[in-house]
Parts: C-alpha cells; sequence; structure tokens
C-alpha cells in the first residue's frame, strides 16, 4: 500500500525497520526448518527429485526364446527357437547388441541392452492433475452458466433445480461428493453400463464430473451475481429496441456480466485445481497421489512435498496470469 | 397512432399504489406530445406502459391497431415500432457506438450488415456524431451519449418515439444539442411521446401539452394555452413553481 495521507506522514526509517523485519522473520522461519531438520538428521537429496520427473534407466532385452541367434542388424535379431520357428524381435533406438549371429540363446539371456527414457511419477501426476483440472474446468463453465441463467429465470421448475443444486452442492463437503460419485453413482452406472454390455466410465470421468459439479455450483452463483450486477436499464434498453430474453442475454447482459466475473471466477478455478488433489481417493493417480507413492518408495518427504507443491504453485500462478491477460484484453476493447 | 384507454397502473411493492388512474390519450401521427406533472405523478410510469416495461393490469393501449396489452400479442414486434429514449441513456457500454446503433438492426430487422451500419452511419450523421463511430460509449459526453441513444431508436425506423427526461441527467451546456436533435426529429414527422422539464422546448416544438399529477392528466392543451393561461389550479401552481 503507497502512503494515502490519511494517517500522519511515516518517515524513512519507519520504512526501512519493517523491511528489516520482515526479512528476519523469513529468515527465522528457514532457519528453523533447517534446524529442525539437522536436529532429526535429515539428509537432504534434492538430487534424487530429477528421477520422479524422467527415467533413465539401463535396461536389458531380454530372450523370450531358446534358439539361435540368425542375423543382428540396427533395427532388429532373428531367432530362429527349437521348433525351427523364426522370431523378429525389435530392438529399442540406439541399443547395444550383446550377441552375434549364430551364438546360442536361452530364455531369459540378454540380447541386447538400452536406455530406458519415461516420464516419472511426478510428470504423470502433473498431466493427469492438468488434465482433469483442465475438463472440469471447461464443463464447470457451461454447467455454472446453464445454472446461473436458470436461477434468474421466472420459470420455477429451472429456478427451482438451480436453487436446490446451488445448496446441496454448496452444504456437502467435496470428499463426501467425490465418495458420492464413485462409490455410489459409480457403482450404479458401471452395474447399468455393465447390463447393456457396454464398458466402465474409467475413474478419471468420475473426477472430471465431481469436481465440474462442485465448481458449477459456485460458477453459477458467480454467474447469477454477474447477471444481476449489470443495471436494470440495459436489459429495458435491448428490449425496448424488440430484442427477444435471449437475444437481450446473449448480446448484452451475458457479455457484460462475464467480463465483470472474471476475478471471482479465476479464484474459484484455481481453488479447482488445488481440490483436484482430493481425487487421489478415487484412484486417479494425481499430483498429490502421485507424490505419496513417490515419497513411500524413496524416503525424501521434504523435498518431494516442497516440489509437489512448487508444482501446484506455477499451474495456478500460470491460471491468474492467463486470466489477467484476458481482462487486460477485455477492458483495453 | 397511440390510443390510450382506462389506462390503471398498480404498484404492490412497498405498497400498494395507484400510479395510474384511468389514462385517457391519444397521440396522433405526427404529433408531439409532451408530458409535463411534479416529480412522481406517474410520467415515466405512463411511458413505460406504453412499451409495456412496465405491465399495467387494466385498459387498453393501442399501437397503431395492435393492443400492447393483450397478453397474446406480440411485443417484441410492438416495442421494434417504439423507440424508446432513457434519462440515463443506457448505451451498451461493451459495444462501439456503431454496433450500439447496429445491434439490434441486425437481431430483430435481421438487416444486412453492410446495411445495418449504412443506415447507423446516417444517423450518426444526422445527430452529428458521426466521426465518433467506434469510440466506446463511456469516451462520450453525455450529451453526445443521448444523441447516439437517440440514433440506436430511429435505426429501427419506429412509428413513435418515447422520451422520458431525455436532458435531465445532462450538464446544462449540453442540453440544447439534445434538443436540437429531438427538434429536427418533431420538425421531419415523428410521432413523439415527451417527458420533459424543458418549458422552452414544450413551448416551441409541442402540438399539445400535458400536465399530470398524481396518476391522473389534469389538463391537455396546445402550449399556448397551458402555459399562457392554465385552466387548472394545480397546473397553475406547478408552473408558478418551475418558471
Ligand atoms: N417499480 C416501481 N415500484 C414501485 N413503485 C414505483 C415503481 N416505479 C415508480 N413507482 C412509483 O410510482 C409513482 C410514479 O412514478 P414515476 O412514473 O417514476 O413518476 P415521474 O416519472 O412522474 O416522476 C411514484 O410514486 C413512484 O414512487
Ligand atoms: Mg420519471
Amino acid at each position: 500500500m503507497r502512503y494515502t495521507g490519511l494517517d500522519k506522514p511515516k518517515t524513512k526509517g519507519y520504512t526501512y525497520f519493517w523491511r528489516f523485519v520482515f526479512a528476519i522473520t523469513v529468515a527465522a522461519v528457514l532457519v528453523f526448518l533447517w534446524y529442525a531438520t539437522t536436529k532429526v538428521e535429515y539428509i537432504w537429496q534434492w538430487g534424487r527429485v530429477p528421477q520422479y520427473f524422467w527415467i533413465v534407466d539401463e535396461r536389458d532385452l531380454n530372450s523370450e526364446f531358446d534358439g539361435q541367434v540368425l542375423a543382428v542388424d540396427a533395427s532388429k535379431i532373428v531367432i530362429r527357437d527349437e521348433y525351427n520357428a523364426e522370431h523378429d524381435i525389435a530392438l529399442p533406438k540406439d541399443a547395444n547388441v550383446l550377441l552375434d549371429a549364430g551364438s546360442t540363446v536361452y530364455y531369459g539371456d540378454a540380447l541386447a541392452r538400452y536406455e530406458y527414457r519415461a516420464p516419472g511419477i511426478l510428470l504423470e501426476g502433473l498431466w493427469i492433475t492438468l488434465q482433469v483440472s483442465f475438463l472440469a474446468i471447461i464443463i464447470g463453465i457451461a454447467v455454472g452458466i446453464l445454472f446461473g441463467l436458470a436461477r434468474v429465470s421466472e420459470n420455477p421448475a429451472p429456478r427451482w433445480w438451480a436453487i436446490i443444486y446451488v445448496e446441496l452442492i454448496r452444504g456437502t463437503p467435496l470428499m463426501v461428493q467425490i465418495f458420492i460419485w464413485y462409490f455410489v453413482v459409480g457403482v450404479l452406472v458401471d452395474e447399468l453400463l455393465a447390463q447393456a454390455g457396454l464398458p466402465r466410465i474409467p475413474a478419471l470421468w468420475y473426477g472430471v464430473i465431481a469436481l465440474a459439479i462442485f465448481t458449477g455450483a459456485y460458477v453459477a452463483e458467480i454467474v447469477r451475481a454477474g447477471i444481476q450486477s449489470v443495471h436494470r436499464g440495459q436489459t429495458e434498453a435491448a428490449r425496448s429496441l424488440g430484442m427477444t430474453y435471449g437475444q437481450c442475454m446473449r448480446k448484452v447482459v451475458l457479455p457484460q456480466a462475464l467480463r465483470r466475473i472474471m476475478p471471482p471466477l479465476a479464484g474459484q478455478f484455481i481453488s479447482l485445481i488445488k481440490d483436484s488433489s482430493l481425487l487421489g481417493v478415487m484412484a486417479i493417480r494425481e499430483l498429490t497421489k502421485a507424490t505419496r507413492e513417490a515419497v513411500t518408495s524413496s524416503v525424501q518427504p521434504l523435498e518431494l512435498w516442497f516440489t509437489c507443491a512448487l508444482l501446484y504453485l506455477v499451474l495456478t500462478f500460470t491460471l491468474s496470469i492467463f486470466v489477467q491477460y484476458l481482462e487486460r484484453r477485455a477492458v483495453r476493447r | 397512432m397511440i390510443k390510450i384507454r382506462k389506462l390503471n397502473k398498480f404498484f404492490y411493492h412497498p405498497a400498494t399504489l395507484h400510479a395510474l388512474k384511468s389514462i385517457d390519450l391519444d397521440v396522433h401521427k405526427g404529433e408531439t406530445v409532451v408530458i409535463i406533472g411534479p416529480s412522481g405523478s406517474g410520467k415515466s410510469t405512463l411511458l413505460r406502459c406504453v412499451n409495456r416495461l412496465e405491465y399495467a393490469e387494466g385498459g387498453d393501449i393501442f399501437i397503431e391497431d395492435k393492443n400492447a396489452l393483450d397478453p397474446k400479442c406480440d411485443i417484441n414486434a410492438i416495442r421494434a415500432e417504439v423507440g424508446m429514449v432513457f434519462q440515463s441513456f443506457n448505451l451498451f457500454p461493451h459495444l462501439s457506438v456503431l454496433e450500439n446503433v447496429t445491434l439490434a438492426q441486425l437481431a430483430v430487422r435481421h438487416r444486412k450488415k453492410t446495411e445495418a451500419e449504412r443506415r447507423a452511419m446516417a444517423l450518426l450523421e444526422s445527430v452529428g456524431i458521426a466521426e465518433k463511430h467506434s469510440a466506446s460509449p463511456d469516451q462520450l459526453s453525455g450529451g453526445q451519449q443521448q444523441r447516439v441513444a437517440i440514433a440506436r431508436a430511429l435505426a429501427m425506423d419506429p412509428k413513435v418515439m418515447l422520451f422520458d427526461e431525455p436532458t435531465s441527467a445532462l450538464d446544462p451546456e449540453m442540453v440544447g444539442e439534445v434538443l436540437d436533435a429531438m427538434r429536427k426529429l418533431a420538425k421531419g414527422g415523428m410521432t413523439m411521446l415527451v417527458v420533459t422539464h424543458e418549458m422552452g422546448f414544450a413551448r416551441e416544438v409541442a402540438d399539445r401539452v400535458i400536465f399530470m399529477d398524481n396518476g391522473v392528466i389534469i389538463e391537455d392543451s396546445s402550449p399556448g394555452e397551458l402555459f399562457s393561461n392554465p385552466r387548472h389550479e394545480r397546473t397553475k401552481a406547478f408552473l408558478d413553481q418551475i418558471l
């Protein structure tokens, strides 16, 4: 905050002193953390974190037959097995072949050695979190606008549905909703699908729906407030020109309302990204569950949980920057 | 053009209020009728009943031969024929001046974009604001905004124009430019129903002046007669107060 003139002017020393106090308190927190970890003899090993993002591993390609190597080239090994059948075994890129043509191989022998590269568990978790959040945001916007419009409708059927929806969702914990979607709705739907001979719906979609429906209720309230914040004169002007209710909403009220509700919407979607961490309970391996698994297999909880938090920060920060950009563009037009 | 018969309007919130009491009024084609009266006398309500921004429970309002109070009428088609200019302009702030004037032409009249823009530019020209066509409404002064609002209503080619205190929200130096635009419109033969406190305008432009008080039309006569020689005590008291 800048000096507003409402209070006595502050001296230079005041500013410097309190900046110093701020720096000291930050340092104190960090020092305490460091001190606590040395007390419990925690060994920081940040070097072990990257492997959870990207796996690089030396692996062997093993024979699945007993037989003889007939030929070797850059892309494949040809083996004739004991029943005289020939098998082409494809080689991974840049593999180091360990056998020459003519050698005898037995089941389980190493044929080649290669470098195995794949995304690690944290990167996969991050990707799932991104996917779930993105889909839930899109569906949440659609659901929210629909119910927001229903909420301000003169027709009691959609209006009461909207009221019930918003109250039910806002009045129950998200965790309970997730359990209901997965263990109640999910079980029922899967049973019906199975009876109809159709495949199950992946858990990921129940996660997306749970988050989208949850967010949609809040978006609906934000949209309702946005619509009601547009001055009545706007509706009257549009209708006095002969525009229908729908035209007036689409072309006059909603464009103004949506512009105004950008900041609260952004806040809602940032919450959604963070709430997606609850989806671990329905066997979706998003970022938080991935981190938990990584922590159990390593013994580096501090590094991994800090990394996890940092990744969420990157996601939420990116989203809020993006929304700020949209807002600025909307204002400029 | 407009025929109002036994129009009654009640408000129930915050308390029951009989806002219009059995109003009878005719506005003929090409006529400019000015309504004056103290604040709260029901002038705005009467105007808003004509294009049904307020729904009156009793009476009839014929626009040409269509009854706007008939629940089965196509109110949007009637409204397209009745332009309205508000005290607070009510331009669409998210659209440019030109888009403000073309929006309803495209949505309601289903005109082609080029045609709508041509019509809009001609109207903006006639109210003297064509050079601001790409500006945003909030970059305009009140007088300019109100002239855009007039162009926006005229773009529908309405048969009647309603003005509800179009100059009351304006700084004094901008009142003239809006009244000029309205004067031009009246001279051009537009049928107009105007609520205003600009007695000079009423005296000069109106074919008839109506004095309303307490939801009742007290007096309906030519401007010369009403201003110089009011028949009713309340008219006289009102005029003494404001002149
Ligand atoms: N929407 C409304 N709800 C309740 N009362 C209203 C409403 N609009 C106007 N009124 C009342 O109706 C009366 C007439 O109002 P109005 O037509 O605005 O008067 P005028 O335009 O002549 O100043 C006033 O007493 C006003 O308070
Ligand atoms: Mg009024």
